[in-house]
């Protein structure tokens, strides 16, 4: 990195102490009905996703959850939509639009509906490039899911570019 | 679902069956639902176009799902996903194909699992790779 870029760079000394630190954990239901919504949304084939009885043929508790479906947060009205705050999306960035940069899933175990599931979230880093339009930041997160009896299931890690 | 494919059957550079897709806006606004993103610029037109979009564009988190099943359905019945992502690059619009591809990059045992590395990527009309990723899945042994 240039000594230009480095003095423009929109990281701040808050953002930094920011890294590492979880947020406030989630609690997300995995039930029968988000299931197969979110099955038949995909275009899902597999009878594991929507029939529990077949679910339970083929070995598994319950109604498997398809893969990319880590449950639904509970809505609170209060909050104003219920949507969990995304780290790196509460400090003031000079930019003004939002990317999706990217989401990868790590399994550790199967989800199934009637699982209860704890999301535990925070920033891994920042990264900063000027690409084509224009600069950008990036921000890592990690959201670590555990289930009722304590088993970290998932690991889900995504990248928010903000430019 | 397509028959069970096995560990000794699959090698490296092998490509696997492909899965086609093409959004309606219907599909996407069962997405939308499914999956709690209401933004929007993925259902409202006019609203896409006001923020500089030439129209509605399909959720990334839809294709990432879309390669979920790709996987799932390659792993088959006695198979699992063990990993998969992707990194969203370019829109993709309802209405147009999206062929989610995967070509396997590694094989191996660990243990008693059998693994597979995957390159996975949806691709548009064009054949560019909108969203390009990997997946690591096991499979069964004939053994």
């Amino acid at each position: 990195m240039t000594q230009q870029q480095e003095s423009q760079s929109v990281i701040t000394d808050e953002m930094r102490a920011a890294v590492g630190k979880e947020g406030e954990p989630a609690t997300l239901e995995v039930d029968k009905t988000g299931c197969r919504m979110f099955a038949r949304a995909v275009g899902h084939t597999d009878l594991i996703f929507y029939d529990e009885d077949y679910a339970k043929s083929k070995g598994y508790r319950g109604i498997v959850a398809p893969p990319g479906f880590l449950g639904t947060q509970t809505f609170k009205p209060a909050a104003g939509g219920g949507a969990q705050a995304r780290p790196g999306m509460g400090f003031s960035i000079p930019y003004k639009r939002v990317l999706n940069g990217g989401t990868e899933i790590e399994y550790f175990d199967t989800i199934c509906a009637g699982d209860v599931l704890t999301a535990r979230n925070k920033i891994t880093g920042f990264n900063e490039r000027s690409g084509s339009m224009g600069p950008m930041l990036m921000t890592n997160r990690e959201t670590t899911f555990t289930n009722q009896d304590g088993k970290v299931v998932a690991v889900e890690r995504g990248t928010v570019i903000q430019y | 679902m397509a028959t069970q494919v096995h560990f000794e059957d699959v090698n490296e550079g092998d490509e696997i069956p492909k899965l086609a897709k093409n959004c309606s806006t219907q599909q996407l606004v069962m997405w939308a639902a499914a999956s709690g993103d209401f933004y929007q610029i993925h259902y409202d037109k006019d609203f896409a176009q006001s923020t500089g979009l030439k129209g509605l564009i399909v959720h990334g988190a839809l294709k990432h799902a879309f390669l979920g099943q790709l996987v799932h359905d390659f792993a088959g019945e006695r198979g699992r996903v063990k990993s998969f992502g992707c990194q969203y690059r370019g829109m993709d619009e309802p209405t147009q194909d999206i062929t989610c591809r995967g070509v396997v990059t590694k094989k191996y045992a660990e243990g008693k699992q059998n693994f597979i590395e995957l390159d996975i990527w949806t691709e548009n009309p064009q054949g560019q790779k909108t969203t390009p990723g990997t997946a690591v899945v096991t499979l069964p042994s004939r053994s």
